[in-house]
This record gives structure tokens, C-alpha cells and sequence, in this order.
């Protein structure tokens, strides 16, 4: 079998199972199964409102907030501007200081690489014969896009065992779960329900579900792994093009044992990661941490650079991720969509999503961000609800902290969706798209609009019904319309539209000026 | 001032009541108002839902209609949003492909005289006190488009605390959406429900007789719930509660405008 197809074979496998876009129902039925979950709502409810509040209360003490912001933009816009530039910048500085560079043209290819290079490391490891066991395990650090690209069943379809170190993966994984958010990915489960799940994969009937017993019990599972396993793969917050450092930040800890430990580590980073300088951090570390966890600083701050002989890894690893990032970087309107830093701010602060929670999105990107992302990263050839899955409200691009426009993304989003649905003839099929059609001729014209408003007065005298007080209502409409009235009622049309009043009133005024002179208003 | 009304389409048809009262409000403070008769849409729905080649025309339908306005009013703070974050690229656009020559300047003159009702009342002709009466129990729904697009801020409120027997109280969430959306209350129908169930618990919670905003899309969602789940809590537009006065009760605007 040539490489490439054994590479293929291997991404096939990879994709199964997760979060996959290309598979996942559209939105609004994912969303309406969710609903009807109470206590996924209560979880998300809790969690957010959390996050939430402890994130306002490190914005509002920033003085300087919207400055940062705008900076933080200027940088974002600034890089993407010139990738290409320091991507190679950053190639070169990492190989300088001894690490591997390694181009993904996509998530297929991204998982062959990895597989390989732990194939690689674990015969190295075999070789040293110290523990045969370890040389089958990896360690992961809480990646989203180890998760895009499904990296961990390829892994296992390799053969090796994967142990998902970050206290909330380590739930999706004993779970068998999927994340929900991108920065805390078990946010739609609550302590007894983690509990519970320690208790049955850990053997720990006795656990109590306080934080602390909770902490305990995954550092206990995870620090003897830490000890054992010699192959780590992690994500990346930043890729510093001037130094050819790479940046992670955390809460627990378990990433900086998996960044200093192993032998070998292999990082997998989109290339929208790139930052140009050192200096940028000192935007993107006051406003990542504290639009993400509520946090001044993260816990941990890792920035390492290439290896160093007796001091951590031996064999360093970067996997740079395309996966659909050059495509979103070719659309103009749609660019920002790649300055996202990965707060995961917009999911807390999204209305949509604290009712639905991540899962309904079907991508490992939920809420406004993966609305956005998502059916970017697939092409715009899956998930195509996703951009209708927002009210527009705007409190995405309130709390982002580097102003992404995501309610602006969102539209032209929708746009390329129509466009794509409608082309050529296929409107004639679509009664949305005709009736979209058909209204934009009526508004052309006042001519047509008044008849509209006459005809459209005609038809829903129809679906009229008086209620208790006398009042007449619609309560239920046909067709798609039939959304509104599922869950509401429709006042019935006035029998006047405000231009006949107008009119109306305008006439009345004439007659009483022609008859005693004086004006009369319309009271 | 002679101020042009631009009503929108939804209120036109679905709300008279509110142009009515912003009619009536104008007149009160001695404004002169006119109603540019080839008016119809902003082109919002079309525009957010996907169909910006259908929302295009409708800007230079727009420009003709109020080119020679000294000041235009607006009672919907999301088509103000649409016309304030959307007409400016869409002119550029019309002008690349032809025939539209000088638009996105012209544009940009006349979007500096346009006004959302509370915003012309607060900004631009700098009153509070527009001489109404009501005497109910009001809470106030901080449209997204409004409270975000708009900075509308304390403006509606301010302008509700100056009228006379009128009790303010402040909502919980208050800047969490409604979950109407435009088309997103039909598309996603299930969604929007769920948001709009807070945020009725929340009108409901500051025990208010109306609920109120700057724009009717919102409060058709909510006043479409509320009577769904039979409250008698009712919803009315900003303008038609500063309309309102000791001569006139709240509901002659109402019973003017034929419903």
C-alpha cells in the first residue's frame, strides 16, 4: 500500500464517529431535541450565567478594555494580512531552535501526519525497551482542532490508547461524549452527573461530588499517565512567528506536564494561530483569559521554543493546519472569521446557544463563532442552517475581544447560502426563495405594496379567530408560517394601514380648512 | 421642523397605531410631519435572510423618497440598525455596477438625518418631556438593535420616566434578546420559543400592565406569547405611550387608527 493511500485509509477511519458536520442534522432539529432535554437546559442556564458574570467582572475593573480590543483586532487584521509572511517567519524560527514543521493541507492529511510521527516515537520508544506498554498510549492536551480533524479515533484506529488530559475531556472521553464548548468543553454537565461518571470509569463508588473530591480523583487517574507516557500532542492558543515559540494557556496544569514530560510532543495548531511578535501576547493574554474563564491570568502560561538538550521534549513537533483556513482567508467579508482567539466569550454570551447548548451546532465550534466557522471550514457545503442558527442579537461582537462582526459574518453567510440554493433555475422549487422574490417586487412598487396589503388583509381575515375579550387573533397558520404560531399568537391585521389613515386624515383637514379656515388636527 | 416619516413596512401594515401616535407626538411639539407616499421597505428581511440582490433596489427607492428631508423618523430601531450598518456598502455596491452615480455620498448625507423616534426625540431635537400622560405600571424591552446597533442606551427609558402617573420598572436580562429575529422566528421556530419563554417570565416578573420598546418586531413576538399563554399584560409602542395624554387615553391611538 502506497503512503498515500495508507494515509487516506487512515483519515477515513478517523472521521468516524464525533462531531462531524458533513453528517449532523441541520440545526433546527438538533436545537428542538435539545430543548426538550430539562436538565441539559438547567446545566447551560447555570454554567453560562457563571462564566457570564465572572467575566464581567474582570472586563468592567479594565480601565483600558476597548482599547485592548481594538488592539487585539489590529493585530488579528494585521497577520492575516500578511499569513503568508509569518507563517514562513514562523517555519523558520522553529526549525531554527530545533523543532519540525509539518504543512496539512487538511484534516486527512493533518491525521496521517500525527499517526506517523507517534508511530514514529513509539518504535523509538520500543527501542529503548523501558515500558513496552507506554510506547502504545498518547497524551493529549485539550485541542479543538485535534477535535476537528477527529484525530483521536485515528489515533486509536493506529492502535494507540488516547488519555485526554484536561480535567473536562477527560469527562467527554470517559463519556463517550462530545464537547460542547470550546474552551470548557463538559459545560452541559453538571457535578452529580461528573460524579456519577468517575464513580462507574474510575471504580470509585465513595467518590463525594465537591470540587475538591472531584479534582482529586482525575489527578489521581491522571498523574500516573503523566509519569508513564512518552508521547504528547496538544493544541496551540499562539504560534509567535518572530521566535518560533508556541504558546499554550490553562487552568489545571495537566498541559504543562504533558508540554514538559514526554519525550515527544506534536503540536497541531490551525494557521490562523500566527501571531506577528512576542510583544502581541501582552495584548492576547490580558483579553483571552479574562473573556474565556473570568480569570486576570491563566493558572498556567507555557511558551516554549524548539527543544533543548535535558529539558523537556526531545523531538518537537508542529503540524500546521489548513483544513478550509485559505478559503476563509480569500473571502474578504468573511476574513475576521480567522481572528478568533478561541475565548469561547460569544458561546456564554449567545441567547441561542444557552438554550441549545454545543451539540446541536454538530461541529466541536458551537455557538455565534462555529455558526460562523463551521460551514466555512466544510466549503460552505455542509452546514448550511448554521448561519440562520442567531437572532442577530449582537451579543457576540459585544463581548469578542477582538471584534469580530460576527452578526455581520452571519449575513453574508446567509447570502452565500441563497446563492448557492437558488442558482440557475432551482428557485422555481424553493417557495422561499419565490416568496423572497416576490416580495421584493411588491416593495418596488407602492402601486403593488398597497394591493398586497389589501390582498394580504384578505387572506388572513381567513385564519381569524375572536378570543375571549372579543379580540380577533390568528392562532394557527399554514405552512412554514406555521413556526410563528407554534408558539405564539398573531394579532389580526388593522382594518386601516397607516397610509389610509394618513390619507384619510389629510382629506378631513383639507375639508375643515376649506370650510371655517381655521385647523383642525386630528384629535 | 418638517420631519418625514419613514413608517417601514410592517408597521404600515401591521401597526398603524404607532404611526399614528408619532404623528400625534411630532404635532404636540410643534413639528410639521410628512409622509412621502412611494415609500415601502428598508429592505432588512430581505437583507438578513440571505437575499441582498432583492434588498438592493429598495435603497435607491429610499434615497428618492427622502433626498430632501430635513430630519426622517423611523419608529423601528432594527431598520434604522439595517440603514446605518448595511446602506453604506450596499450604495458602493449599487455604484460599482453602474447607473448609481454620487449614491454612497448621497447616502451618506441622508443617513446623518436619519432618526429612530427615541433618538430624534432625545438627540436630535434634545427633549424628554414631550408633555404625555399614563398612568400604568411599564417595563421597557431593550430592542437588540436598539440597545446594541443604535447606543440608544437610557434614551427610551429617560423619555418614559418624564411622562406623568408613569411607573418605570427595570426588567431582569434586560439586554438578553427576544428571540425573534426576523425570519429566524420561523425558521427557527423551537429556538425562538425557548427565548421568548425567559423573557415573558421576565415581563411577567416586574408585575408592568405594558411592556414596551422602540420597535413593534420585538413586541409582536412577545404580545403573540403573552396572549398565547392568556396574561393580560399588554405591549405598546414607545411612541403610542408618549402619545398618550389626560385628553386622549392610551387607547385613542388605537381606536383612531381603525383596528
Amino acid at each position: 500500500m502506497s503512503a498515500a493511500t495508507e494515509l487516506e485509509r487512515r483519515g477515513e477511519r478517523g472521521a468516524r464517529g464525533g462531531l462531524d458536520p458533513r453528517t449532523a442534522p441541520a440545526f433546527p432539529v438538533a436545537a428542538a431535541r435539545a430543548l426538550g432535554d430539562a436538565q441539559l437546559r438547567r446545566n447551560l442556564h447555570h454554567a453560562t450565567e457563571v462564566i457570564q458574570a465572572k467575566r464581567a467582572r474582570v472586563v468592567g475593573e479594565m480601565p483600558d478594555w476597548q482599547a485592548l480590543r481594538d488592539a487585539g483586532e489590529a493585530i488579528r487584521r494585521h497577520t492575516m494580512e500578511h499569513l503568508d509572511r509569518y507563517l514562513e517567519q514562523f517555519e523558520e524560527r522553529c526549525v531554527r531552535a530545533g523543532g519540525v514543521v509539518h504543512w496539512a493541507r487538511d484534516a486527512a492529511e493533518a491525521r496521517g501526519i500525527v499517526v506517523r510521527l507517534v508511530e514514529d516515537a513509539a518504535a523509538r520508544e520500543g527501542q529503548r525497551g523501558e515500558d513496552s506498554s507506554a510506547a502504545n498510549e498518547v497524551l493529549k492536551i485539550k485541542s479543538m482542532t485535534t477535535e476537528e480533524i477527529q484525530l483521536n479515533p485515528a489515533l486509536e484506529a493506529a492502535g494507540f490508547r488516547v488519555y485526554e488530559t484536561d480535567l473536562a475531556e477527560l469527562i467527554i472521553q470517559l463519556g463517550h461524549d462530545q464537547p460542547s464548548h470550546i474552551v470548557v468543553p463538559a459545560l452541559h454537565k453538571n457535578r452529580q452527573q461528573i460524579r456519577e461518571l468517575f464513580r462507574r470509569e474510575m471504580n470509585l463508588p465513595e467518590l463525594g461530588e465537591s470540587p475538591e473530591e472531584l479534582a482529586e480523583a482525575a489527578r489521581r487517574f491522571l498523574r500516573e499517565r503523566f509519569l508513564r507516557v512518552p508521547i504528547a500532542v496538544s493544541g496551540a492558543n499562539f504560534l509567535i512567528a518572530e521566535t518560533g515559540g508556541v504558546c499554550v494557556v490553562e487552568s489545571e496544569g495537566n498541559g504543562r506536564m504533558c508540554l514538559t514530560l514526554p519525550r515527544t510532543l506534536i503540536t497541531v495548531a490551525g494557521i490562523d494561530k500566527v501571531v506577528p511578535r512576542f510583544r502581541d501576547l501582552e495584548v492576547l493574554l490580558q483579553t483571552l483569559p479574562r473573556s474565556a474563564t473570568g480569570e486576570r491570568m491563566n493558572p498556567y502560561n507555557s511558551i516554549w521554543t524548539g527543544v533543548r538538550a535535558g529539558d523537556g521534549p526531545e523531538q518537537f513537533h508542529v503540524v500546521l493546519l489548513d483544513n478550509g483556513r485559505t478559503e476563509v482567508l480569500a473571502d474578504a467579508e468573511a476574513r475576521q472569521t480567522l481572528h478568533c482567539i478561541r475565548c469561547g466569550a460569544c458561546q456564554n454570551a449567545c441567547p441561542v446557544y444557552r438554550e441549545t447548548g454545543g451539540h446541536a451546532y454538530g461541529s466541536v465550534y458551537a455557538g455565534p463563532i462555529g455558526a460562523i466557522l463551521t460551514p466555512q471550514l466544510q466549503h460552505m457545503e455542509h452546514a448550511q442552517s448554521l448561519p440562520f442558527a442567531s437572532s442577530l442579537c449582537g451579543a457576540c461582537y459585544e463581548v469578542c475581544p477582538v471584534k469580530i462582526n460576527i452578526p455581520e459574518v452571519l449575513i453574508h453567510l446567509r447570502n452565500r447560502v441563497v446563492k448557492r440554493r437558488t442558482a440557475g433555475l432551482r428557485v422555481v422549487g424553493d417557495p422561499e426563495a419565490w416568496a423572497m422574490r416576490t416580495a421584493s417586487t411588491i416593495f418596488r412598487s407602492e402601486r403593488r405594496f398597497r394591493a398586497a396589503q389589501r390582498m394580504g388583509r384578505m387572506a388572513e381575515r381567513l385564519w381569524e379567530r375572536k378570543d375571549k375579550a372579543g379580540e380577533q387573533w390568528v392562532t394557527s397558520l399554514p405552512g412554514p408560517l406555521g413556526g410563528w404560531t407554534a408558539t405564539r399568537d398573531l394579532r389580526a391585521m388593522p382594518k386601516e394601514t397607516f397610509r389610509e389613515w394618513w390619507e384619510r386624515r389629510g382629506k378631513k383637514t383639507a375639508q375643515a380648512d376649506a370650510g371655517n379656515g381655521t385647523e383642525v388636527g386630528d384629535e | 421642523m418638517r420631519i418625514a416619516l419613514f413608517i417601514t413596512c410592517y408597521n404600515d401594515t401591521l401597526f398603524p397605531e404607532t404611526g399614528v401616535a408619532v404623528v400625534r407626538v411630532l404635532e404636540r411639539l410643534g413639528h410639521e410631519v410628512v409622509f412621502p407616499a412611494g415609500q415601502t421597505c428598508c429592505g432588512q428581511m430581505h437583507w438578513n435572510s440571505g437575499y441582498q440582490e432583492e434588498a438592493l433596489p429598495l435603497l435607491p427607492r429610499f434615497v428618492r423618497q427622502f433626498r430632501d428631508a430635513e430630519a426622517v423618523v423611523v419608529p423601528s430601531s432594527s431598520c434604522v440598525a439595517m440603514m446605518r450598518e448595511h446602506y453604506p456598502m450596499m450604495a458602493k455596491r449599487l455604484e460599482q455596477r453602474g447607473g448609481h452615480d454620487g449614491l454612497a455620498a448621497e447616502v451618506a448625507r441622508l443617513l446623518e438625518r436619519v432618526w429612530e423616534f427615541s433618538e430624534l426625540l432625545t438627540k436630535r431635537l434634545g427633549v424628554t418631556e414631550v408633555g404625555a400622560y399614563f398612568p400604568q405600571r411599564v417595563t421597557c424591552h431593550a430592542s437588540c438593535h436598539g440597545l446594541r446597533s443604535l447606543g440608544l442606551g437610557d434614551g427610551p427609558k429617560s423619555l418614559l420616566r418624564a411622562v406623568r402617573g408613569l411607573e418605570l420598572v427595570e426588567i431582569a436580562n434586560e439586554e438578553r434578546c427576544c428571540g425573534f429575529g426576523g425570519t429566524f422566528a420561523i425558521k427557527n421556530a423551537a429556538v425562538s420559543g425557548a427565548m421568548l419563554e425567559e423573557k415573558m417570565a421576565d415581563v411577567l416578573a416586574t408585575g408592568a400592565a405594558v411592556c414596551t420598546a422602540t420597535d413593534n418586531s420585538c413586541l409582536m413576538h412577545i404580545d403573540g406569547g403573552l396572549h398565547r399563554r392568556r396574561s393580560a399584560v399588554r405591549t405598546m409602542h414607545l411612541a403610542e405611550i408618549l402619545a398618550s395624554t389626560e385628553r386622549v387615553g392610551d387607547a385613542g391611538v388605537r381606536e383612531e387608527a381603525v383596528r
